[in-house]
């Protein structure tokens, strides 16, 4: 057989992407159940830390039905809308959608007798996507939790932002001001003031990362501002 | 003619898996793969993990390679060779995926930078097209650990100097707002170096290293 013929070349090709595609189907829809579930128990464990619930992730699904009581989609105006579930709504594609036909998902969830709120975000940071969730106290204004997390931020600068001492700061801020205007929280380059109740510090050498955050948080609270004041 | 059946670990195969280590060190000395040695050695644990993945990668890479070396056309056997790292790359990224997600998205982006590893394709092409099977399997280990050696002592000291930490833990005790509510070396004054956990610290850190290891390494030194 005369293996530089273009015949010998083209059947070696076929067959090799043939044989190399087909593991890589069969592995992939093999573990998929497996990953998909990952990724569902880490969402719930996210939601539940944000209220100060940490489990790990082979307990995440019980707990979640025990805490979260009531997972709403709301349309831009705050209304609830009962055809959305809300667990299941992929926020990537649903900010692409024009402002007025959003939902916008959130979390209702009971501890220890007191109410808290919990909203999902979704931005970009530097590299990738960025998302998170912030947790509202019963008074909906004060922060008592928030998890953040990234697709490909740099570690050990942007990639800090899913690290506990970013996150923790955020704890106490409240995201309206004494006047009650929506102002929310930014983290603020070279340090934030102490005593300042809308400003935690930003990381060094993660600027565009934080600016990333700052607009996520601002962008994605503001839209729950009817539903904040009203009911 | 037959030839003699060698040891699994003769004095030659050991060679292959040993040179790598030093003299013949894939990043110090071959200077290959520096790209990615500047961008995960931020943090020892990204980089630990990584050696583990290229040496499963390119010990099973030049295995197939090698295999398949004398059935591979020699006018698609770059194409061919990128096919078998991919595919491993995947078959890596799908498994950590659903058995090791927390492992998975501590290397997020960098599992599919494996691709583009330089010393891998060199290992497939020069060593793998025209070695046996078993050569073949400790030469890549070798080299895989070659680098990954490199990559490891490189993130210890970024870690180390630029963040205060190895691992995650806090080694140089915990520095807070203040100096005076700091503990460990903090409380003396001392300031972590925001500029190691730029690449351009990686460069010259790979730079000592490469100083270091030629004023031990008297095979090295060129006339």
């Amino acid at each position: 057989m005369n293996k530089n013929s273009n015949i010998y070349t083209f059947v070696f090709a076929i067959i090799m992407v043939i044989v190399i595609a087909t593991i890589l189907a069969f592995t992939a829809t093999t573990l998929k159940p497996l990953q998909v579930e990952n990724v569902r128990k880490e969402k719930m464990q996210n939601i539940l830390s944000t209220i100060g619930v940490e489990v790990n992730r082979d307990e995440a699904s019980e707990s979640f039905s025990k805490y979260i009581k009531q997972q709403l989609a709301l349309s831009p105006d705050g209304t609830v809308n009962e055809s959305v579930n809300a667990f299941k709504m992929d926020l990537h594609k649903e900010t692409k959608k024009p402002a007025e036909k959003q939902n916008f998902p959130i979390y209702i969830a009971e501890k220890e007798g007191k109410k808290f709120y919990v909203i999902p975000l979704y931005g970009s940071g530097l590299w990738g996507p960025l998302w998170g969730y912030i947790a509202l106290d019963s008074d909906r204004n004060t922060i008592v939790g928030a998890s953040f997390d990234h697709a490909g931020e740099t570690p050990g600068l942007g990639a800090e932002i899913n690290q506990s001492w970013f996150e923790n700061q955020y704890i106490g801020k409240t995201i309206f001001d004494e006047n009650n205007n929506f102002v929310s929280v930014k983290a603020i380059k070279g340090g934030a003031k102490v005593g300042d109740m809308h400003g935690v510090d930003a990381i060094s050498g993660g600027t565009i990362t934080a600016d990333g955050v700052n607009d996520m948080v601002k962008e994605r609270l503001k839209n729950y501002i009817p539903f904040l004041k009203n009911n | 003619m037959a030839k003699d059946k060698e040891a699994l670990f003769s004095q030659k195969n050991r060679k292959l898996l040993m040179d790598p280590l030093n003299d013949d060190n894939p990043i110090t000395v071959q200077v290959l793969g520096v790209c990615s040695a500047l961008a995960i050695t931020v943090q020892l644990k990204p980089a630990i993990v990584m050696t583990i993945a290229v040496v499963f990668v390119m010990g099973f890479g030049n295995l197939i390679v090698s295999l398949l070396r004398n059935v591979i056309p020699n006018r698609i056997r770059i194409i061919v060779q990128l096919l078998i790292v991919a595919f491993l790359v995947i078959l890596v990224d799908q498994v950590l995926k659903a058995y090791a997600y927390d492992v998975s998205k501590e290397l997020s982006v960098f599992i599919g930078l494996i691709i583009t590893n330089c010393i891998i394709m060199g290992r497939f092409e020069a060593f793998a097209l025209g070695n046996g099977a078993w050569r073949s399997v400790l030469d890549g280990i070798g080299n895989a650990i070659g680098y990954g050696a490199i990559l490891i002592i490189v993130a210890f000291f970024r870690e180390l100097l630029g963040s205060g930490k190895l691992m995650g833990y806090e080694v140089l005790g915990h520095k807070a707002k203040t100096v005076a509510e700091s503990t460990g070396v903090y409380q003396f004054g001392y300031e972590n170096n925001g500029f190691m956990l730029l690449s351009p610290m990686a460069l010259i850190t790979v730079g000592v290293l490469i100083w270091f290891q030629r004023s031990k390494n008297r095979k090295l030194i060129e006339d």
